[in-house]
């Protein structure tokens, strides 16, 4: 009597390999990145942000709107940002190698830097938020389908205050890459996620951080819709061996500028 | 002006876990004085519900004061915080509980600052939800002024008998108008 072999990776990897028919390939989508890059570096104008209509990323395509965004002077309400304190957010929040029973699998890494503004003013106290794969490049989420194992001692959420110098400091392990959808074998780099609040709403920023090296850079279309290489730049960590510490984590340096609304500065609980 | 800003991406598809908390969309308990719910969908250029978005609000008090009160991740039930944050359900839809916000300065019409995220959408979105009530002042609003009907429609929530709707179309006819702020 033979039983029935469990669906396993061979039958796994085989299933996916007929759902990737369907899909475009990654020289497709790579010749679409590189003409527009191309297009860009011709007309010779400086671009800081991605591009909301970028159609290598498939789906941005009836999500981004087609119309020029209106400018308009902010008003009181937009000139500051939602108020966080230590009621908020528990010290130990930033650390995601804890809490559960047991260490997390993975590259050990401790992610800090300042968020200021344009003027290099440091953001004081405020909220950072990030959230990540783990090391096997799975999101704890009932939508992520990707047949890599989930890590029962790692969540990949963690939460911190900036400090008095705008510093924010996590302790995590280092993400793998991930699959999705976009295109056949379409990989993002490994990336921890972060959201940002500013001294003012104005401010608000929710990106991506990346890590030195990746060689999945080039074919990634949610990195490369930021079509300014100097700009992709600014979302790559420096590793810096002063961070790393002896027998324990590696160490990443990445900073964060927020820009735009002209704030209004005063000391902390001043109101103008 | 010396450093560029980061730039933006998308806040992709798994969001929840990271960004979603209890309370979050709940700034005053629901049926509690002076609550109202903002609610609405968000739609895509199909007029396909987004199910992966997320709704941030910041306003002010009804006196139109700016609240200045810590407490938006762990609400302790009295303090108003102005700040929330919905994920759109299946259907697209997000709702908050709230208050009324207040202008800002007298004879300006008062309004909802509202960003929006969503997997696909590479950078985040700023809008202004209008409340409906103050037609002279709404009529003397530089930006709404300055935009031709069917454009200026797109940042009026409407009115309703649990309090105000503003759906969100990321793109399309009824394309809302998105803002940009100096320096951005």
């Amino acid at each position: 009597m033979f039983r029935r072999a469990p669906a396993g990776p061979t039958v796994r990897a085989m299933s996916s390999r007929a759902r990737a028919r369907e899909l475009e390939p990654q020289s497709v989508i790579s010749s679409e990145m590189a003409a527009i890059e191309s297009d860009y570096r011709r007309a010779g104008v400086e671009e800081t942000q991605p591009r909301l209509d970028y159609p290598p990323y498939r789906g941005s395509l009836l999500r981004h709107p087609t119309r020029d965004p209106c400018d308009v002077d902010p008003e009181a309400i937009e000139r500051w940002a939602p108020c966080f304190g230590a009621r908020d957010v528990d010290p130990l929040e930033a650390d995601l190698t804890v809490g559960h029973a047991g260490e997390p699998v993975g590259e050990r890494v401790v992610v800090t830097g300042r968020v200021v503004d344009g003027d290099g003013r440091p953001v004081r106290g405020q909220l950072v938020e990030i959230w990540q794969a783990n090391a096997a490049g799975r999101y704890v989420h009932r939508r992520d389908q990707h047949p890599a194992p989930l890590d029962p001692h790692f969540t990949g959420a963690g939460r911190c205050l900036t400090d008095g110098d705008g510093w924010y400091r996590f302790q995590t392990i280092k993400p793998g890459p991930y699959p999705w959808r976009n295109h056949c074998n379409a990989w993002r780099p490994a990336h921890i996620h972060f959201s940002v609040f500013g001294a003012a709403f104005t401010q608000r920023l929710v990106t991506q951080m990346y890590f030195p090296g990746d060689p999945l850079f080039a074919f990634d279309p949610i990195y490369q819709s930021i079509t300014d290489r100097r700009a992709r730049d600014r979302l790559v960590a420096t590793y810096d061996h002063g961070l790393t510490s002896h027998e324990w984590a590696l160490g990443y340096r990445w900073d964060i500028v927020l820009t735009g609304g002209q704030p209004t500065y005063v000391e902390a609980g001043e109101l103008v | 002006m010396t450093l560029t800003a980061t730039p933006g991406q998308t806040v992709g598809p798994f969001f929840h876990y990271g960004l979603a908390y209890d309370g979050d969309c709940v700034l005053v308990p629901p049926g509690s004085p002076g609550s109202v719910l903002l609610r609405g969908q968000v739609l895509d250029g199909a007029g396909v519900a987004v199910r992966d978005a997320l709704v941030e609000i910041w306003q002010t008090r009804p006196d139109g004061s700016v609240p200045r009160d810590v407490g938006s991740l762990r609400r302790d039930g009295w303090s108003f915080t102005g700040f929330g944050r919905a994920c759109t359900g299946q259907d697209g839809r997000y709702v908050f509980s709230t208050l009324v916000p207040g202008a800002g300065k007298p004879g300006r019409p008062a309004f909802f600052a509202v960003t929006v995220f969503a997997r696909g959408l590479s950078n985040r979105l700023f809008t202004r939800a209008y409340l409906p009530h103050d037609d002279a002042a709404l009529a003397g609003d530089p930006l709404l002024s300055a935009l031709p009907p069917r454009r200026r429609a797109t940042l009026l929530a409407s009115r309703d008998e649990r309090g105000f709707v503003f759906d969100i179309h990321l793109q399309g006819a009824n394309e809302t108008v998105f803002l940009r702020y100096p320096g951005q």
